[in-house]
């Protein structure tokens, strides 16, 4: 087994990980990469549609052209990218990482770390929904690597559960591809993406979307025959005598994305809501040394969050890696009224920053407070799919424990 | 003389690797494309400890010697085996009445190490069963195991000691004359044959027939499953039993070999042609839920992985039927319901060295060169990484890791297909890829990639698993 000293090790080569790989190796710092996959990118090799980097490029990109930025950027720089490598464990006393790839087994010595391992999919399994097991059930981003990567078809009559962005996108992707969209059932009474793309790829290709419907059950043995679904009631409970019967050979899952912490859940202080790391402003998790950035921490909306977070991981990691003292906490802030994902959890007080929410409701309008002071309105309807994004440097409103709170305004 | 089994469970595959100790032509037949997906592939998994079964029946004659020979075969095999325990939980005091009726059972079973323990040493132990528990039955010798990596390995063993194995291929007909077996008939030909051991699980009762051997029926009696999370590793230490009602041993809660917990089964019989309904149903993941969580109150089912489900062979006498039948040649191992993994070994021993000798009159040679040994594929949770390591820079496909959830290779994957695998289920249930929590969402593409390449036919040609089970339509644009 080899060993090898490195400065600042990023784990998980997509946007936040590239991120933080350029920004630590700008400042000087021996830094290095890993990626499990062949190619750096994550998920953003299969986004091949638009909608990416409007916030930090100016421009409206597909995944692709986002992720070539990236790569351009790295290029500039020192960072060592190993791709193929997937990263088997952390040992948080001798701060070592044990890496496996073709090379063999590898273990690294680190000063700081980035973790920036992404999101995974949940699959139609976990929900626990009763019916045969069969072939032609996928997630929505392994259609999307299927079609978008490998070039092949599913099937030919797919129903997709979920209305989230990306569910809506594999509805449209699909429909252009040839296949037969019976429709999108969402269990909740409103889509989960944005209304744009509810227009632009539903409305546009005359797409059928069932909200307040689930699906009950599974048919068919060897290959998918077709599904049950039903209307569900306000506990989200199928209403009886509502169900039909639909005649698929292909059902597309998009019911979730996970933050992916196996790596650190056990020594790093987690948050139960947002699946990911209790984080600072620095990107600091609750190890001084443990830096996290991107899906892992919380799933984010946009890419360019993404992008800005890994920035901000790589600068602090990459400073902590060259001994420099950074600043300690000062403020932390505690979920009120309403509020689900919420980062960061805490912050020095000594940089402006950007602090993310979900609401746990659809409001019609709403006011964002800390400890009762009304920060900002948002004079539009509100769901708990789209982030609201607070820039915050001033600092008088907080206190040692802050209350933020979400209210509905009348 | 040859010798022909029909059916690769459990049942099948101990046998054959028994009598591939032996000097005789041995062919085993299964229907489908690969070993082990009958009642073996779902299951609860335990060695039971032998003392639950009626004195006197066949089920407990053999499952208490099963049970003692699983340390031997799992060195031989090399297949994963833990003896973790069990405790039967009682919460009142009717309840403790029938723990002592089971441990009176037990030993008239000959299982003499059972113990009462109190609630103060059963939460020493398993500190997350219900609060409200008074009392509990700790058998040591209750196991876990997986049961289809038995059935693959046994095979693997006897195909290399001589072993003749067909399959995909199904049994319509047995040509039976003068009342001694002549042919099997198959949808793929005809065979001369001498002796038919079968050994079809659910279907024991029609190839019985087609040999005109006493008519018993089997009808399916369905336990559903709900596998959860390895984040719930150590929830249980041990195999956990409600006390059993008369029809059944009730809902348990369990470790899997491989750190996840499973909870289940219950018990719901269905008709006759519903042989092959392996769905679950929201009744039935209800029940489980609820008297899982009855025993275990930390069960959390956003944990769940998976739902899945089995199908007991049942049948009116309520007990295995082994033996010779009034056609010569013709031997049942039929009914084999709960314990059939765990009495298997000492079963298919029976077969070959008292069915054979005693009632065929039939005295088979050992063979001299009989190798009883059988390597696993190589898997990381049972190398050191400084073997690995070597490993990897042995064959580099070894440092590629395909499945992220529980750590398999490209190498172990290709080596899984060398050994047998056709199908992404054969890839999984030989190398645990896709099985944990993303189920397939990272790796199963790359799975059907391996294997398209190391066949050497199209993606759109590799199979989930049954013929029909086609994953990829065709290419998006050509
Ligand atoms: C289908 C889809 C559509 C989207 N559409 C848009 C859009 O239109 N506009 C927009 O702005 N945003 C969009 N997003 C969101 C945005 O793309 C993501 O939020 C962002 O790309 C996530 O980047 P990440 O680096 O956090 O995670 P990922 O891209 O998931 O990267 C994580 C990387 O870590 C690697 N990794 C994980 N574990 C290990 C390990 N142990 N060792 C080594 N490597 C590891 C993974 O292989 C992966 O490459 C979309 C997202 C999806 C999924
Ligand atoms: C819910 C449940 C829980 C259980 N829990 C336990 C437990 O914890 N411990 C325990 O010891 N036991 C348990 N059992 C029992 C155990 O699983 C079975 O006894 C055992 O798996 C039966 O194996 P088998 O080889 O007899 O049958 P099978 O595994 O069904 O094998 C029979 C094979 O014959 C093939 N076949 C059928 N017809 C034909 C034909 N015409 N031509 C060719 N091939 C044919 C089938 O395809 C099949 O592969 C449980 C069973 C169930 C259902």
């Amino acid at each position: 087994m080899r060993k090898e000293k490195v400065d600042v090790l990023v784990i998980g080569g997509g946007a936040a990980g590239l991120a933080a790989a350029i920004e630590s190796a700008n400042h000087g710092v021996k830094t290095i990469l890993l990626e499990r996959e062949r190619k750096t990118g994550g998920v953003l090799n299969q986004c091949i549609h638009n909608g990416f980097g409007l916030h930090v490029f100016k421009q409206e990109l597909t995944g692709p052209e986002f992720m070539e930025l990236l790569w351009e950027e790295l290029s500039k720089t020192s960072a060592i990218v190993k791709s193929d490598s997937t990263v088997l464990k952390i040992a948080p006393e001798s701060k070592e990482v044990t890496v496996l790839s073709r090379e063999g087994v590898v273990i690294y010595q680190v000063k700081s770390l980035i973790v920036s391992t992404g999101a995974r999919e949940r699959s139609l399994n976990n929900l626990g929904i009763p019916g045969a097991r069969v072939a032609g059930v996928f997630t929505a981003g392994v259609v999307q690597k299927m079609v978008n990567i490998y070039n092949r078809l599913p099937g030919h009559n797919v129903l997709i559960v979920g209305s989230g962005d990306i569910g809506l996108i594999m509805a449209r992707r699909l429909k252009i591809e040839g296949m037969n969209v019976v429709g999108v059932v969402e269990i909740m009474p409103e889509p989960g993406g944005l209304i744009r793309n509810v227009v632009q790829c539903l409305e546009d290709f005359d797409i059928p979307l069932w909200l307040s419907h689930t699906v009950t059950e599974i048919h068919g043995t060897g290959r998918l025959e077709g599904v049950t679904v039903a209307k569900v009631d306000g506990e989200l409970k199928p209403i009886l005598g509502t169900e039909k019967f639909l005649k698929v050979d292909t059902l597309v899952t998009s019911v979730g994305l996970i933050p992916q912490n196996g790596l650190i859940e056990n020594f790093v202080e987690m948050d139960p809501i947002n699946r990911g790391p209790v984080i600072d402003d620095l990107m600091r998790t609750s190890v001084e040394w443990i830096f996290a950035a991107g899906n892992n921490v919380a799933v984010h909306d946009l890419v360019d969050f993404v992008y800005e977070e890994g920035k901000i991981a790589g600068k602090y990691a990459a400073l902590y890696a060259l001994g420099e003292k950074l600043p300690g906490v000062k403020y932390n802030f505690k979920r009120g009224n309403n509020v689900g994902v919420m980062l960061p959890h805490r912050v020095t007080g000594e940089i402006p920053f950007k602090m993310y929410i979900r609401s746990k409701k659809i409001l019609k309008s709403c006011e964002v407070k800390f400890n009762g002071k009304r920060f900002r309105i948002f004079n539009w309807k509100i769901r708990p799919s789209e982030m609201l994004d607070l820039h915050l440097n001033k600092f008088d409103a907080f206190s040692e424990t802050t209350n933020v709170e979400v209210n509905e305004l009348e | 003389m040859k010798i022909y089994i029909i059916g690769a469970g459990i049942s099948g595959s101990l046998i054959a690797r028994e009598l591939s100790k032996y000097e005789v032509e041995v062919h085993l037949i299964e229907k489908n494309p690969d070993v082990g997906w009958g009642v073996t592939k779902a299951n609860s998994a335990i060695i039971h400890g032998g003392y639950d079964d009626p004195p006197g029946t066949v089920r407990a004659q053999f499952s208490s010697i099963g049970n003692k020979m699983y340390d031997q075969l799992s060195k031989e095999l090399d297949f994963d085996f833990k003896r973790i325990g069990s405790y039967v939980v009682a919460f009142n005091e009717n309840e403790v009445l029938y723990l002592k009726e089971l441990k009176e059972r037990g030993r008239k079973n000959g299982v003499t190490n059972l113990e009462i323990v109190d609630v103060k040493e059963l939460k020493t132990k398993e500190p997350n069963i219900n609060e409200n528990a008074i009392a509990a039955l700790w058998c040591p010798d209750a196991g876990i195991t997986e049961p289809w990596e038995v059935a693959i390995a046994a095979i693997e063993n006897a195909r290399k000691n001589g072993l003749i194995l067909h399959l995909s291929e199904k049994v319509v007909d047995i040509v039976v004359e003068k009342g001694k077996v002549k042919r099997l008939v198959t949808n793929k030909g005809e065979y001369k044959a001498d002796i038919v051991i079968n050994a079809a699980g659910l279907f024991a009762d029609e190839i019985a027939r087609m040999a005109g051997a006493e008519g018993f029926k089997i009808y399916p009696r369905k336990g559903e499953y709900i596998l959860l999370d390895k984040k719930l590793n150590g929830l249980v230490n041990s195999v956990i039993f409600p006390t059993p009602t008369k029809t059944s041993k009730g809902v348990l809660v369990l470790p899997t070999v491989d750190g996840g917990i499973l909870i289940g089964p219950n018990a719901v019989d269905l008709p006759v042609e519903e042989k092959s309904n392996l769905s679950t149903t929201k009744e039935g993941l209800t029940e489980i839920y609820g008297r899982a969580k009855h025993l275990v109150p930390g069960i959390d089912l956003s944990y769940t992985i998976k739902t899945f489900s089995g199908l007991r062979p049942e049948n009116n006498r309520k007990d295995f039927i082994i033996g010779a039948t009034k056609i010569w040649g013709f031997i049942n191992v039929a009914g084999i319901r709960s314990p059939g993994l765990t009495a298997a070994p000492a079963f298919a021993k029976y077969i070959v060295e008292k069915i054979f000798p005693e009632n065929l009159k039939v005295n088979l040679v050992k063979k001299k060169e009989f190798n009883p040994y059988r390597k696993r594929i190589p898997n990381m949770s049972y190398f050191n990484l400084e073997k690995w390591d070597k490993l990897v820079k042995k064959d580099p496909k070894y440092g590629k890791l395909v499945c992220f959830c529980n750590n398999v290779t490209e190498g172990e994957i290709v080596e899984a297909i060398k050994r047998g695998a056709r199908t992404v289920d054969g890839v999984k249930f030989r190398t645990r890829a896709s099985f944990g929590r993303c189920q397939g969402g990272f790796c199963g593409l790359k799975i059907i990639e391996i294997l398209a390449r190391e066949l050497g036919i199209s993606v759109e040609e590799v199979k989930q698993n049954y013929r029909n089970s086609w994953i990829i339509d065709g290419k998006v644009r050509i």
